[in-house]
């Protein structure tokens, strides 16, 4: 039998060992019972009591809040490093940049988170800014990561670029900073979004950055998350969580669908314009035998 | 194709106008790191000439068209363009545009918008930016592609709209990065005269690179064939191939025969030029400059000068016993490969202009002969 081959067989094991768990913590969030690991019927209460729990909804808009900020800064930041790392071929210290560009993507979290807070603390003492640690500080701690990830990303993107479009734009007469503008960027534009999306994905997912410069009243979501659990695990988070998967799939079904269907836009478009070009190649065809230049054609 | 290319007509012409220099190449050198991509070059462009820079990869060619861009700075030597010092010009404010190999057409806009990119650069009106366009569209004939985008063309309209891009701002000087380099051999035929017409009608002067010699000499009125960096001999696609100037040209254009050897009499109306690889002596209908010490010269010539015969011929030099040691059959002509008595296989074209007519075949006794100005003595 076909069906129950090996490979279909871990094929089937491997997606449950995936995703078995969230379809657990999703089951388990409309369970009517306070104790989380006894099931005691079906509710919907722990989704009503959340809009309840105003410690819980600003923690969430607190990190959406963050992680917006983050995916604008860490494109901007990335995208620059990345163009200065493919587009000025020579400058010195180009492999030192380089290195500390992509740096922070290996470095332990504990290291940058900790070094951070000793940097905030060390200006807030020596010129009185950040006066205290919160959003802004957050912000900028995530920054640092996620510019490194968006320079991964971009400079992929813009290595692969065939160089000349952009010496074509610049030999029609636009300065480099426009050519960077109109050219570059709407070609590299969906690398962007891809960097965009990253950024605000690792920042509303960090907790050990977060955890280290944070200070009170700027509790992120997943740092409430995890004290919650600390001190046993609510069924409100099960709650929690389910909706953030729920939000995640829509966004990726989203994306999906739409590049689909704008991949199915192009490739008709293609085909579309191979017809005609054929059909008129067809019609050419016979006036091109009656054009007497054509009749001795040396080789 | 019947109809004779622009640049042979003009050499066949011959020039009435006086020449205007457009641009003018002054002991440019190019260095990158160590090495030398192009070598002391100096060259002048007259105004309204299509010019090819022929030779191989890592000739310096495209080095050389990309400092005429503006991409590339020389290392040493000035370029002037109308007689303005553009050495230190950026490309966005040179009066040069360029036609990419790839096309460089940008993917996000329009065949339309691609054509007004540069216009928009110059703050013209919109008005004037949509005429001009519809101008450009109608000279490459693409008026009915204007709202396509650039992956909805096959290569041959890519290739119009990126002309059409270049010739937009009406640039003093165009450049062309091997033009048909990305299409097949049956368009680039078709397209080579097709461009060269259009570039006619607009008048403007061109540059253009190439490593197809066919394309060049069918486009270009004047070649330059570069080696190593350095220019090896500057002409017309006639003077180019039928007389080189040195032993490197005549081997890069087209098929030769070389033979290695002595000048044995130099008189003014003639010369007899003795080689191991041939029983007699070659005549040569003009006097060969040549001096007292170095007697060695090489004389060449192209296969389609050497004729087969297998009659004796009766005259008493320029001519061979032979071997036909192998044939290939090309349909419009064949090479005949004969093997001389010293050894050396010699190469001849002969037309086919019969469908049917006896010819000699392999392993035949043949004579090989040719004019007394059909090939050229070579001293380098």
């Amino acid at each position: 039998m076909k069906r129950f081959s090996f490979s279909n067989v871990m094929l089937v094991l491997g997606l449950l060992f995936i995703y078995m768990p969230m379809v657990i913590l999703v089951i388990y969030s409309f369970n009517a019972s306070k104790l989380v690991t006894v099931w005691g019927g079906w509710s919907v209460k722990w989704y009503v009591g959340l809009l309840d729990n105003t410690q819980l909804m600003n923690s969430v808009g607190r990190s959406l809040e963050i992680a917006f900020y983050t995916a604008i800064s860490a494109v901007i930041l990335g995208t620059l490093a990345a163009f200065v790392l493919t587009r000025i071929t020579r400058f010195k210290g180009r492999t030192l940049f380089g290195g500390l560009v992509t740096a922070p993507l290996v470095m332990p979290e504990v290291i940058t988170g900790l070094s951070l807070l000793l940097l905030f603390v060390a200006m807030a003492q020596m010129i009185g800014w950040p006066q205290e640690r919160g959003i802004l500080t957050i912000w900028i701690a995530h920054t640092t990561f996620c510019a490194s990830y968006v320079a991964v990303v971009v400079s992929a993107r813009l290595r692969e670029l065939d160089m000349s479009i952009e010496e074509a734009a610049m030999d029609l007469g636009a300065k480099p900073w426009k050519v960077f503008m109109l050219i570059t960027i709407p070609m590299i534009a969906p690398s962007l979004a891809a960097g965009g999306m990253m950024s605000f994905a690792l920042s509303l997912d960090d907790l050990v950055l977060a955890s280290f410069v944070s200070g009170p009243g700027s509790t992120t979501l997943p740092m409430e998350v995890f004290s919650a659990v600390r001190l046993g695990v609510k069924p409100e988070i099960n709650a929690v969580a389910s909706l953030i998967l729920l939000v995640v799939s829509i966004f990726t079904f989203l994306v999906w669908f739409f590049s689909r269907k704008a991949e199915k836009r192009r490739l008709k478009a293609i085909q579309q314009a191979m017809d005609e070009t054929t059909g008129a190649a067809n019609l050419a065809g016979p006036d091109s035998r009656r054009d007497p230049s054509q009749q001795h054609a040396p080789a | 194709m019947a109809v004779a290319s622009g640049a042979y007509k003009k050499a066949l012409e011959g020039d009435q106008k006086p020449k205007e220099v457009l641009v003018k190449i002054d002991r440019v050198t190019k260095k990158f790191d160590e090495t030398i991509a192009v070598d002391d070059v100096s060259l002048t462009i007259n105004k309204g000439e299509i010019f090819a820079l022929l030779g191989g990869s890592g000739s310096g060619k495209s080095t050389l068209l990309r400092m005429l861009a503006g991409f590339e700075r020389p290392t040493e030597g000035r370029i002037f363009l109308d007689g303005q010092d553009i050495t230190d010009m950026p490309p966005y404010e040179r009066p040069i545009n360029m036609m990419f190999q790839s096309y460089a057409l940008f993917p996000h806009m329009t065949v339309a918008q691609n054509i007004a990119f540069g216009l928009k650069q110059d703050r013209m009106s919109k008005t004037e930016i949509d005429e001009r366009v519809a101008e450009m569209l109608k000279l490459v004939q693409m008026s009915q592609y204007a709202k396509r985008k650039p992956h909805q063309l096959s290569g041959g309209q890519r290739q119009r709209v990126a002309l059409a891009r270049s010739l937009a701002k009406s640039p003093k000087l165009l450049l062309l990065d091997e033009p048909m380099g990305a299409l097949d051999k049956k368009l680039r035929s078709q397209m080579q005269l097709e461009l060269v017409e259009i570039i006619e009608r607009v008048g403007v002067t061109c540059v253009m690179v190439t490593h197809d010699q066919e394309e060049a000499m069918t486009m270009a009125e004047r070649i330059a064939i570069m080696h190593l960096g350095w220019i090896a001999q500057i002409g017309s696609p006639i003077d180019i191939y039928e007389t080189p100037t040195s032993r490197m040209v005549c081997e890069f254009i087209g098929n030769v025969n070389l033979f290695d050897g002595r000048v044995v009499e130099d008189m003014e109306g003639h010369a007899l030029i003795a080689s191991p690889d041939l029983e007699r002596a070659i005549y040569v209908g003009h006097g060969v400059t040549t001096s007292v010490q170095d007697k060695q010269i090489t004389y060449a010539i192209r296969p389609e000068k050497l004729l087969v015969t297998t009659e004796m011929p009766t005259c008493e030099y320029n001519w061979s016993r032979g071997k036909v040691h192998d044939i290939a059959y090309l349909g419009g002509h064949s090479v005949f490969y004969v093997q001389l008595p010293s050894g050396k296989i010699v190469q001849s074209f002969v037309a086919n202009a019969e469908r049917r007519g006896a010819r000699p075949t392999w392993g035949d006794e043949v004579y090989v002969w040719w004019e007394d100005d059909s090939g050229v003595a070579l001293r380098s």
